[in-house]
């Protein structure tokens, strides 16, 4: 599935649910089916800068595509992580650097998250291009 | 003991608070973030208007009719919060920007003037961060040294251990009236008593205490109380220190300029006298005068009535909150008073916080500027819900019934 793909199936799913609490609990129900990070990358250095909750997130390269594992201390905090990470693991860099991320904007996530999530969620969008950037010039 | 307020008052109440007539996400309105901020009545919105609209004028300067009006109407506003802490004159009160600016000034001041190497500044661990660092920055400053009352697992102070630090070295006590994480209404009478047998001034936060409750200075004996606005149904960026005059005076000013000068020349500044002294600059005019007005909305009410209507509403909070399984309180001391802490379950507070707004209900999650307190329970944060006397048992209920949709989504 492509991230454009990726990113239609989500905006299909939330657009079903009318209510914002059914949204909410979705966004937690991903979060459970979230790649579970490993304990040894539980480290401060994979720690998400901007999130008040604690959200740490790997990056592993396998056969030139990226894959995501990640936890958070709080479940709304990990579902969104879980939503950025179905739409961009498993696809290369390139891919991820020049990918559009436009379903946080369309399911109207960014205008009901509280400022702290949103800016949350910002930094973790940035992290995993920052990986992007990093593995594609290691590639180079 | 005081009337509580009918349910016809309480209705009639809430008419006066515009922004309580909010729907927010298509929900009507549950404000519960009393702590952080009250909402304001007309009284004080119509009296803000009028300042702008009326007499808008700088103070104690104009010879002016504008400057002549609101230069009164400036310290009649002096006279009313005198008044209704029970100063002994209007010279001990002193127009802050808040909480913060009032301790900062005597931290500062005191600091200065009285702490030398070795000498001690006496906190509690439930302080808030404004009542921390402060004293941090000026213990560092001096060489001094800061001690901490510690607090038992119900979240009240260890009064032996109070005692077991209130050496000769010890200059100045700086503690809450009442927690903003745990509630604990602390016993500042004996810490003041205890601290003036040994000739130790005290200093009370009254942040969380001053909308609640009935404040004596006189009958406190404090030395100095601090407290904001915004807590108490008035402006953000204006507050009150009261110090007893004889302290006020031995304090050497705060910062410089404006009101707090009586003369300069390029040799020497003679400063003014109470409370200008203490009042540099161009102060928050119109915050000041409209202070004055929601004082006067308390005392329609009437403080006592206050205190009653609250302590009634925060029993019935706790009752129905008990009610909620794997609800865990932080803090639960015999006094308390304005909030309830707690956690849901092993449920992050910001999502349960962030479930509950979606629901319409107005709450704050985390810290609450007491990181200290958090780490003694070795948690990220609280869900923590404050009331005002305008809040009703419904919105309790709604409250519970928002806990219990959250609940079911997060455990």
């Amino acid at each position: 599935m492509t991230i454009e793909e990726s990113q239609q199936e989500i905006i299909d799913e939330f657009t079903f649910l009318a209510d914002w609490m059914d949204k909410y609990e979705m966004i937690i129900q991903m979060g459970k089916e979230l790649p579970m990070i490993e304990e040894q990358y539980k480290k401060p250095e994979n720690l998400i800068k901007g999130c008040q909750s604690q959200v740490w997130l790997h990056a592993e390269n396998k056969d030139n595509l990226l894959y995501f594992t990640a936890d958070s201390d709080a479940l709304i905090t990990k579902g969104l992580v879980a939503l950025v990470v179905k739409v961009l693991s498993g696809h290369s860099a390139k891919e991820i650097i020049e990918s559009n991320l436009h379903f946080v904007d369309d399911i109207g996530l960014k205008s009901h998250l509280s400022p702290t999530r949103s800016n949350g969620l910002l930094s973790m969008l940035k992290q995993i291009k920052n990986y992007a950037i990093a593995f594609h010039s290691l590639e180079k | 003991m005081a009337s509580i307020l009918s349910s016809e008052e309480i209705k009639k109440i809430r008419s006066d608070f515009p922004l309580l007539q909010r729907e927010i996400y298509n929900k009507r309105l549950v404000y519960l973030d009393n702590a952080a901020t009250t909402q304001k009545p007309n009284l004080v919105l119509g009296a803000l208007q009028k300042y702008y609209t009326d007499y808008n004028s700088n103070v104690h300067r104009g010879v002016h009719l504008l400057s002549q009006e609101a230069t009164d109407a400036y310290e009649v506003s002096r006279k009313k919060i005198a008044k209704f802490i029970d100063a002994k004159t209007d010279k001990e009160i002193i127009f802050t920007k808040g909480t913060t600016d009032g301790i900062n000034l005597v931290a500062s001041s005191f600091g200065k003037k009285f702490l030398n190497e070795g000498d001690s500044v006496i906190i509690s661990a439930m302080e808030h961060h404004s009542n921390i660092v402060p004293w941090q920055m000026i213990c560092e400053e001096k060489n001094a040294n800061l001690k901490v009352i510690p607090f038992n697992e119900k979240g009240e102070l260890r009064m032996d251990e109070f005692e077991k630090l209130l050496d000769d070295t010890v200059k100045i006590i700086a503690v809450t009236c009442v927690s903003n994480s745990l509630a604990t209404i602390n016993p500042v009478e004996e810490i003041i008593q205890k601290a003036h047998a040994k000739n130790i001034p005290v200093l009370l936060d009254a942040a969380q205490a001053i909308q609640h409750m009935p404040l004596s200075v006189q009958k406190l004996n404090a030395d100095f109380i601090v407290f904001s606005g915004h807590k108490m149904f008035g402006p953000t960026g204006i507050g009150v220190l009261y110090g007893k005059e004889e302290w006020l005076n031995k304090l050497p000013p705060y910062q410089g300029g404006g009101d707090m000068i009586k003369s300069v020349s390029f040799e020497k500044t003679i400063y003014n006298e109470l409370p200008f002294k203490f009042e540099a600059g161009t102060p928050d005019i119109s915050g000041a005068i409209v202070l004055g007005y929601a004082v006067d909305y308390i005392n329609q009410i009437s403080i006592e009535r206050i205190h009653a209507t609250e302590e009634d509403l925060m029993n019935y909070a706790m009752n129905a909150l008990k009610t909620i399984p794997n609800i865990r309180f932080i803090g639960e001391a015999k006094n308390r008073a304005g909030v309830i802490s707690f956690l849901l379950g092993n449920a992050h507070p910001f999502d349960t916080g962030e479930l509950l707004d979606k629901q319409g209900i107005a709450v704050r999650t985390g810290h609450h500027c007491c990181q200290p307190v958090m780490d003694i329970f070795k948690i990220p944060g609280t869900v923590r819900a404050s009331f005002a006397f305008y809040n009703t048992k419904e919105e309790i209920d709604m409250l519970i019934k928002g806990l219990e949709r959250a609940a079911k989504i997060l455990l």
